[in-house]
């Protein structure tokens, strides 16, 4: 059976061209920090398995260690001039859009195949991996179909790629670590600490409030951790289902699926959510790292009242 | 009594991205603050950390796409992208945000949603397109106007996803609600959510378009 495994030997070796790549380009002058770097991620992502929970801890503390330090650079070689690229541009046209879309349509037609034919019942791809799977099967074919087509030099892969990951930097990595400061913060209690806050202030008497007080806590939850997932089951433990939903009598599909929507208004606003936030800034290399943020919170805001709305008219008055 | 010292952490990581401290620095301080405060011994909070680290390394395998976003760019594609865009006729930055927003809406509620992202689709594509639109709106663009436009479009991304996911039956968050409503003894059927998502999806067409529509204004009025 095809599953992440497989998935983390494939990255494993893309990282590995990162940091051959990074160690390549004299054009930046802090290389090796970059190739260790990637070079360290390669042995997470191929023997993780192996190292023990010590093991990764100091792998982390390594990591850290290397982008705290400001050890990471990137180079100002230029592979193509802008006249090479435009002159590419006008002599190959729209087709250098179809590599791209390779990608996306083997998902969307992997997806379809998937769940509408006998695909999933035979057993041959992980159903929890199957969208990576799909993305790693159209990166391989677009990559098979660039080198066929376009016959870059043998190293381009190589090297183009490390450029783009030395471009977003530690930024690559940032939404991992902060998937595991959930997994210390789940540990520690602070889920049920801040579920408990939030149910001693829950005012009596009015539905308005307690919408208000849910939803708002979706958002604040979510804006802590990043992630609405974590934010929703305490919120629900606190107020949607014993005040909203037992007490008030509220309609429970609204309750559940807008508080969660209220809840992505939060990951709208918070650098916690780095995936959304702060890595499109370093991907499209903004000077400002919060510039995302900063544009999406006159969409989140009038977005949440709606949601405040939907919630009290939908979930108590229809 | 409820440990109240570990909420320190969060307190860590605001100060610490407020300060502009390296974020994967903040993050690490963080983690081990919080599960020292928390009554767990260093080694075990390092186990923690790594254990949490190994098992979400899925969250980094989708840069595997860089090497090919790479290479397309070597040949020309931004340039390609732009090129495009420059000869439509009637082509804004607004217009053509306001229909990547509806395509990534529906997408998303067909339950595509890895088919466009960040790495796939907005680097590459959506934010040289949005930048060639604004170009022919007003000239050459200052850092700042260039700025806005590119994050737009990464801010156009994420609200139809966001957006429009949880109208797909099969979502994780909707089988999230679902299952945390069950612990609690609440029965629902996953239509019975999705279909209360439609409200808040038309909604977020209607702000974010309206935003975009603004900014198609500003671009052409700044001159």
């Amino acid at each position: 059976m095809i599953n992440l495994h497989w998935l983390y030997i494939f990255a494993g070796a893309v990282f590995a061209g990162f940091a051959i790549g990074s160690a390549r380009d004299p054009s930046n002058a802090k290389r090796w920090g970059n190739a260790a770097f990637w070079g360290l991620l390669t042995v997470s992502l191929w023997f993780g398995d192996f190292l023990g929970d010590i093991g990764n801890g100091i792998l982390v503390l390594a990591l850290v260690a290397i982008a705290g330090t400001h050890s990471l650079g990137r180079g100002t070689r230029e592979s193509t001039t802008v006249e090479e690229r435009e002159a590419s541009s006008s002599r190959r046209g729209n087709t250098l859009f179809l590599p791209a879309l390779v990608i996306p349509f083997t998902a969307f037609v992997g997806t379809l195949l998937f769940n509408y034919t006998p695909l999933k019942a035979a057993g041959i791809i992980d159903p929890k991996a199957v969208t990576l799977v799909l993305l790693g099967t159209g990166v391989i074919l677009a990559l098979v179909i660039c080198y066929v087509w376009l016959r870059p030099p043998a190293f381009a892969a190589v090297d183009e790629g490390s450029r783009l990951a030395n471009s977003i930097g530690w930024a690559m990595v940032l939404p991992q670590m902060l998937a595991s400061l959930g997994v210390i913060f789940a540990a520690a209690g602070v889920g049920t600490t801040i579920g408990a806050l939030v149910g001693a202030i829950i005012p009596s008497g009015s539905v308005f409030l307690a919408v208000l007080l849910y939803a708002l806590g979706m958002v604040v939850f979510t804006m802590i951790m990043g992630n609405a997932f974590a934010a929703f089951p305490v919120m629900a433990a606190a107020i949607g289902v014993p005040i909203l939903i037992h007490q008030d009598g509220g309609n429970a599909g609204v309750i559940g699926a807008v508080g969660m929507l209220s809840g992505f208004c939060g990951t709208l606003m918070t650098p916690m959510a780095a995936n959304f936030n702060i890595v499109p800034a370093a991907l499209l290399e903004l000077k400002n790292q919060y510039g995302v943020i900063k544009l999406q919170i006159p969409t989140a805001i009038p977005l949440l009242i709606a949601n405040i709305v939907i919630l009290y008219i939908a979930g108590f008055h229809l | 009594m409820i440990n109240y010292w570990p909420l320190l952490g969060i307190a860590l990581v605001v100060v610490g991205f407020a300060l502009r401290f390296n974020p994967l620095l903040v993050v690490a301080v963080a983690a081990i603050v919080t599960g020292l405060l928390g009554h767990m011994p260093f080694l075990k909070v390092l186990g923690v950390l790594g254990h949490g680290f190994n098992e979400n390394r899925y969250v980094t395998i989708v840069w595997i796409i860089l090497p090919v976003v790479g290479l397309l760019e070597r040949y020309g594609l931004q340039e390609q992208a732009r090129n495009l865009i420059g000869g439509m006729r009637g082509a804004t930055t607004g217009r053509l945000l306001i229909v990547y927003l509806a395509i990534r809406q529906i997408l998303s509620a067909l339950g595509l949603t890895t088919v466009a992202g960040h790495p796939q689709t907005v680097r590459p594509l959506v934010a040289p397109m949005a930048i060639a639109a604004a170009e022919k709106q007003r000239g050459e663009l200052d850092e700042e106007t260039s700025e806005r436009v590119k994050a737009m479009s990464a801010a156009t991304d994420n609200v139809g996803l966001f957006f429009g996911e949880d109208i797909f039956l099969a979502i994780a968050s909707i089988l999230l609600i679902q299952g945390s409503l069950a612990s609690f003894g609440i029965q629902l059927t996953p239509f019975q959510l999705s279909m209360w998502a439609i409200p808040s999806a038309i909604c977020a067409f209607l702000i974010h378009g309206t935003r975009l529509l603004l900014l198609d204004r500003k671009l052409a009025r700044r001159k």
